[in-house]
């Protein structure tokens, strides 16, 4: 599904390395797990990966089932599957919710040749899939994610998750200001929408994220690079022991 | 050796004469348009090197004749459709009681410009002429003066009790060198409402001149839209006396205009009222919008709010000049100000210059401006959605708008304002 090769990747405007060769491969119906310390590039390699304006390649590649996504625009990479769910989410006053979701959806059934959706149909989608979220009709309503608390924000990622049906799911700190109940609803909706031709990578701090989402991989990111790639066995590791141990032992 | 030299004045007669003498009224109307065309006379017309022309070039706002402006076909979806209301419609600056409803409401008194300063109505005698004079001092506002002096078009409008249906101006241009002059009154009688409605391009140029005083705890909320016209030259000055515990809620939509300038006086004469002036527009190539605001604290406890945002494409040109006047005495105020420049191309200008005059000690008073382009996280959040480009930014520019349209009171009203927004950036985002 994703796959990336020896990426490195340093900041435009100054001259700071932040990837340092990261290889990874995500197979399709797998979750995969990131955890690392602060400033270990998790982030970084979010943004690069969904087409943030700022960083420059400066070797390696990352293609997204079979196809490379580097030299995409963002929203060229969004019709090809690829979705970033953000730690935190943009507010955009006087644009209502829906009408921001009815254009993404649109916009990429458009751009990968399949008939929009009418008015009619998408509401009747995204009626149902709101409500397993508990999202009510007032916050379809408001403007995209204004008022909305730091549960409801993230709530909001995971139904425009839904409503885009990607192939392969960036998952950037969603546990990041989420109390246990947000987390579990947060958590509940990434699980339904787990499916043999969809892939995720969770990026997280902490482990309490993949007792919820239980992932198949598990990978450590230290300055740059992927240091260590195990089992849903190391997160454990990093919850008990904390980074410094896993960084010693690869140093 | 010190050399004083006089300000030489700029010829007033062209301005005068260019509109007919407005026939004879009662005798105070008459005398309070002698006394504006002996003080225009005095002070001369407007120049650029004016302190507070400095940004806009009144030229074509004083020349004998206005630049041609061609007028537009009607809109498929009319402003304020929705919301229903008591039409009055001018064309070319000429009410046309036939496209208009009857002059008359629940709790309003409505009159003619030309029949109320034919007869002996005191508040209107105590309110023509008057605010616009006191706000001469201390900016003179040449324009105003003419529009007192010449004005035989417009509306006294009285709210006697809260009135729900608003009233509503609709102005229709058809002629390519209308040159319109306006001028109404307002009255909101202590604890009355009163929503007033704007729309339309008036003229290829227009003059309008709107004197308000609301009573005790009396309410004015004001929105308007000033049409589609692009070649049309805007002047407008709303000057606004408030007294205790009032409202006055002022916003503006302006999309395309080759020249306009808005002009706010507001005076706060009595305790704990509120002031909230607003307007945003949007505009491309030769676009010049001009915002000039004076609030003037005279009141303890009062709150004003003046909110501006301008979207600025290829070659537009957005000016804000807004002052805050604390008296002295004026305890607890508070007084904000803000004005934003969303830059969307390196082309266009901003100039902004907020003021802030204090003589009270115990205020709350802020002020700031700034100008940029699109914020970078907010539309690689849109595009990695999937939203194209052209999309995003119209979304960017709309949420950018909506800090001002947030300011009406009315969400019916203001949610027209953002349909009207979208719908004017889906034809204008093309090419």
């Amino acid at each position: 599904m994703l796959e990336i090769k020896n990426l490195h990747v340093k900041l435009e405007e100054e001259d700071k390395v932040i990837l340092k060769g990261v290889d990874l491969t995500v197979e399709a119906g797998k979750v995969h797990a990131i955890m690392g310390p602060n400033g270990s590039g998790k982030s970084t390699l979010s943004y690069v990966l969904a087409g943030r304006d700022g960083y420059e390649v400066t070797d390696g590649s990352a293609s997204l089932l079979g196809a490379d996504i580097l030299d995409m625009e963002p929203e060229e990479r969004a019709a090809e599957g690829l979705f970033l769910a953000f730690q935190y989410p943009v507010e955009i006053p006087g644009v209502g919710n829906m009408t921001f979701l009815r254009t993404a959806v649109n916009a990429q059934r458009k751009a990968r040749g399949e008939a929009e959706l009418t008015a009619g149909e998408f509401l009747k989608v995204v009626r149902e899939k709101a409500k397993s979220l508990k999202i009510d009709a007032e916050m379809l309503k408001r403007p995209v994610n204004v008022g909305f608390s730091g549960g409801e924000k993230k709530r909001n990622e995971i139904l425009q998750m839904a409503m885009l049906e990607p192939k392969m799911c960036i998952l950037d700190e969603t546990d990041s200001g989420l109390d246990v109940d947000a987390m579990k609803l947060v958590s509940d909706g990434v699980n339904a929408l787990r499916d043999e031709g969809r892939a995720f990578l969770v990026i997280t701090h902490y482990q309490r994220l993949l007792d919820h989402i239980k992932p198949d991989v598990v990978h450590i990111m230290a300055d740059g690079r992927i240091v260590k790639t195990g089992g849903p066995e190391l997160a454990m590791e990093v919850e008990q022991n904390g980074y410094a141990d896993i960084l010693a032992e690869v140093a | 050796m010190v050399s004083v030299k006089a300000k030489k004045l700029a010829p007033t007669d062209g301005m005068l004469s260019r509109h007919p003498a407005a026939p004879a009224a009662s005798g105070w109307a008459d005398a309070a348009r002698a006394s504006a065309r002996d003080r225009l006379a005095a002070v001369g017309a407007p120049q650029r090197r004016d302190e507070y022309w400095s940004f806009t070039n009144p030229a074509r706002l004083v020349s004998d004749q206005p630049m041609a402006a061609k007028p537009l076909a009607a809109q498929d979806t009319p402003v304020f459709g929705e919301t229903d209301a008591l039409v009055l419609t001018f064309v070319d600056g000429v009410f046309d009681p036939a496209q208009s409803d009857d002059l008359a409401g629940e709790g309003l008194e409505i009159q003619t410009l030309s029949d109320a300063l034919g007869t002996d109505i005191h508040w209107a005698k105590d309110l023509f002429g008057v605010l616009e004079e006191k706000g001469q001092t201390p900016v003179p506002r040449e324009l105003a003066m003419l529009n007192t002096a010449t004005a035989t078009q417009g509306f006294v409008v009285r709210a006697t009790q809260p009135v729900t249906r608003p009233v509503r101006f609709d102005y229709i241009q058809t002629s390519d060198t209308s040159d319109a002059v306006i001028r109404s009154l307002v009255k909101v009688d202590a604890g009355a409402t009163l929503t007033l409605l704007e729309s339309g391009t008036v003229a290829a140029r227009c003059n309008t001149v709107m004197e308000v005083d609301i009573a005790d705890g009396g309410e004015l909320h004001h929105v308007r839209v000033q049409g589609r016209a692009h070649d049309r030259q805007v002047f407008t000055a709303m000057f606004a006396r408030l007294g205790r515990e009032s409202v006055y809620k002022s916003f503006t939509l302006a999309m395309n205009g080759v020249l306009s300038r808005n002009e706010q006086v507001v005076e706060f004469t009595g305790d704990d009222a509120t002031a909230h002036v607003a307007g945003t527009c949007v505009g491309q190539g030769d676009f010049h919008h001009d915002d000039t605001v004076f609030v003037t604290h005279d009141a303890v406890n009062c709150e004003s709010r003046q909110v501006f945002k301008k979207v600025l494409k290829s070659g537009a040109t957005g000016v804000f000049q807004g002052k805050i006047l604390v008296k002295k005495g004026a305890q607890k105020t508070d007084g904000y100000q803000i004005s934003q420049g969303l830059l969307l191309d390196d082309e266009v200008n901003f100039l902004a210059k907020p003021e802030l005059e204090i003589y009270a000690d115990d205020v709350i008073c802020s002020h700031g401006s700034t100008s940029g382009g699109l914020d970078a996280t907010g539309l690689f959040y849109l595009l990695s959605r999937g939203v194209p480009r052209e999309a995003a930014t119209n979304m960017l520019v709309i949420a950018f708008m909506d800090e001002a349209v947030q300011e009406i009171a009315d969400e019916k009203l203001a949610d027209e304002m953002r349909t009207h927004i979208a719908g004017w950036l889906d034809r204008h985002s093309a090419g």
